[in-house]
């Protein structure tokens, strides 16, 4: 078995009373055993949709899988039943959310939330999975962890919640670890902290993770392998480095060229994209991006382009005219 | 963006408290949170100044006292050789017409219920600059200036992107033709395609119109990207002000460095080879600030005398202000922290 994770053709779908919001619109890629992914794109790129859907954690109604396969160790999760995917969640492939004020229950103590999923999923009981919570606590670096157990979450800071969320997360040991912007609400130096964190976590377990987020500076330290999303498709897929060095899609071209450098030479003007993503509702027929595209040429407009492989292994790129946006990147 | 140096806008050892009371029934002023503490900086005409910190760091409650939103609890601010803070109301409200303010949220900064017109007219008419057909003429020429279609006027606001409602407060705020913009996170919560077009906006708005703004934020790159000078805060004080260049290479505040080494570059090989200070621990609680210098929690270099004094906000080379007791020794052996470019 090739990959740990294999997404086939997902397409994701909320039906509002606006109209239905295309999310994901029939993306497909595959995750290795032990890869850092990083997804990125901007708000509405469907990014955390298809987390979710990968975690069958979409509410429905509104929203509905319309169709796709993910298939983890060769299961397709989107076939399994209710109680089925339960043991998947949490046990296998855990989650770390955006937003730990939210995601931590407020009135019970660290400690309960954490020691749940290990009586839940690895039958221990209460003495024992207190005393691994202790270590998990001290693994992601809490001090004094087992007096810290009988705090609530409102006893923590913001970055001592993601840490405590980052324990619940691996206390399974999961065999991917899905962090949907765990760092967004978090200030540089707490940040720092946590990418540090994930980083030796992810080489003393061995798990997969899959890390999206906005801010390429911290894919670009974290992650191996990177989807660029734009309106629900995966419009560019490869290796990190080929990512930022060669872009080959105007999108990431744009992105990559709208980002002050804190290394960069007083003067740099930056380069915008102009106009707004599309609605999600009314999709254009062709490329999502023709609209903001200096590249745009009137078959981007009639037809949508495939992802078709580039001459760099592994990468690949959904544009018409891809052979001419070579290496334009470096500023 | 040529700036003088003759300030116009002189902040001198502004303080700002706010008070704690304990107590249901007879509350008790048991202490205060010391948002802003001994804080001067100047503000030269037509520069950007970019005031960077973390959550808490009391960067907004700075942007905001010195416009008298809040009333200082000490300290002196003059703008252009007004003292502010001797203003009555009536004379404070002649000044405001020349400071005028972007706000963060550009979803809760404007008046859902007024459209788009009536928003950037309400100074026109709060100061009783135009009326009539000057006042329409005046607003068109707002919104095109920033990048608007004059026809908008009737909509409201839900009917914008967040980008294109930060542009509605940007024209708000250049409707009485101010010399000083106080920009408060406008970018922060945009997205990164949008946040460059606002930013290239303000950029060009500044050419044309000579505009100084103090820019406040906690994107680093982003600030040194839009700054002329850059005051980084921590915990209600200034740590470090230098030129932009200046303080990313020859950083002399320990803070600093760290803050500068844990900003993600969009480079994986300038992230792999980088060396970073990484913090332990969280900024402390500004209700119950460390005793001695603010940054001792977390400072790698801390040594005893930091524990006991309070180092002295000082000029250590021209232009470049410190408050550690040892920014001396980082001149001698300067700390690296800034990514080589590849």
């Amino acid at each position: 078995m090739e990959y740990l994770l294999e997404i086939k053709d997902l397409k994701t779908s909320f039906y509002t009373d606006e109209g239905v919001v295309h999310a994901v619109n029939g993306i497909s890629y595959g995750l290795k055993e032990g890869e850092v992914l990083g997804v990125v794109g901007e708000s509405g790129c469907g990014k955390s949709v298809h987390a979710l859907s990968i975690m069958r954690l979409i509410p429905d109604p509104p929203g509905k899988i319309e169709k796709g396969e993910v298939l983890f160790d060769g299961r397709d999760l989107l076939k399994l039943s209710v109680s089925e995917i339960r043991h998947i969640r949490g046990a296998q492939i855990a989650m770390v959310f955006q937003d730990p004020m939210t995601c931590l229950n407020p009135v019970f103590s660290i400690g309960f939330q954490i020691t749940e999923a290990l009586v839940l999923h690895r039958g221990m009981d209460q003495a024992e999975a207190n005393k691994r919570a202790a270590e998990l606590l001290t693994l992601v670096g809490i001090p004094a962890a087992s007096q810290r157990l009988n705090d609530y979450p409102h006893q923590f800071s913001g970055g001592m919640r993601q840490r405590a969320m980052l324990a619940m997360a691996i206390s399974c040991d999961p065999k991917l670890l899905i962090a949907d912007e765990p760092t967004t609400a978090l200030d540089v130096t707490i940040q720092a902290q946590i990418v540090d964190l994930v980083k030796r976590l992810q080489q003393e377990l061995g798990m997969a993770v899959m890390w999206i987020t906005h801010d390429l500076g911290v894919v670009a330290d974290i992650a191996k392998r990177v989807n660029v999303m734009y309106a629900g498709y995966i419009v560019e897929r490869g290796p990190v480095r080929d990512i930022f060095k060669h872009p080959r899609h105007p999108y990431t071209l744009g992105l990559l060229g709208s980002l002050p450098r804190i290394d960069e030479v007083h003067g740099t003007k930056l380069i915008s994209i102009p106009g707004l993503p599309p609605d999600l509702i009314l999709l254009p027929k062709g490329c999502p991006f023709a609209e903001r595209c200096p590249y745009v040429i009137e078959k981007c407009v009639a037809e949508m382009p495939p992802l078709e492989a580039t001459d760099e292994p592994e990468h690949i790129v959904a544009c018409w005219r891809w052979r001419e946006i070579s290496g334009g990147a470096t500023r | 963006m040529m700036a003088n140096t003759t300030a116009l806008m002189q902040v001198r050892n502004l303080k700002k408290y706010f008070p704690i009371y304990a107590g249901a029934f007879f509350p008790r002023h048991v202490g205060d949170v010391k948002a802003v503490d001994d804080v001067s900086f100047d503000i030269y005409k037509g520069e950007t100044l970019g005031l960077v910190g973390e959550t808490g760091s009391g960067k907004t409650t700075v942007g905001r006292t010195i416009l008298r939103l809040y009333e200082p609890t000490a300290g002196q601010v003059s703008f252009d050789g007004i003292d502010v803070y001797g203003l009555s109301e009536s004379q404070m409200s002649k000044i405001r017409l020349r400071m005028q303010m972007i706000f963060q949220d550009p979803y809760a900064s404007l008046n859902p219920r007024m459209t788009v017109g009536s928003i950037v007219a309400a100074p026109l008419e709060v100061h009783k600059v135009a009326s009539g057909k000057v006042k329409g003429k005046r607003i068109d020429d707002l919104l095109d200036m920033v990048g608007l279609n004059p026809e908008f006027v009737n909509r409201y606001p839900h009917e914008f992107s967040g980008g294109q409602r930060q542009r509605i407060g940007i024209a708000r705020a250049l409707a009485v033709n101010p010399d000083l913009i106080i920009c408060d996170e406008p970018i922060s919560s945009l997205d990164v395609s949008i946040q460059a077009q606002v930013v290239n906006l303000l950029e060009e708005l500044q050419q044309q119109l000579g505009l100084t703004y103090l820019f406040i934020a906690h994107d680093l790159s982003m600030v040194r990207h839009i700054s002329d000078r850059i005051a980084v805060m921590y915990l209600g004080k200034i740590m470090e002000l230098a030129d932009r260049d200046e303080i990313y290479i020859r950083p002399l505040h320990p803070y600093t460095q760290a803050l500068i080494s844990a900003v993600p570059v969009p480079d994986p090989d300038v992230a792999e080879n980088r060396k970073r200070v990484i913090l332990q621990g969280d900024i402390p609680n500004p209700a119950n600030p460390p005793v001695g210098c603010n940054f001792n929690t977390r400072c790698p270099f801390a040594e005893d005398v930091c524990f006991k004094v309070d180092p002295d906000f000082q000029e250590i080379q021209p232009g470049h202000w410190s408050a550690c007791h040892f920014s001396e020794r980082f001149i001698r052996h300067p700390v690296e922290v800034q990514p080589t470019p590849v």
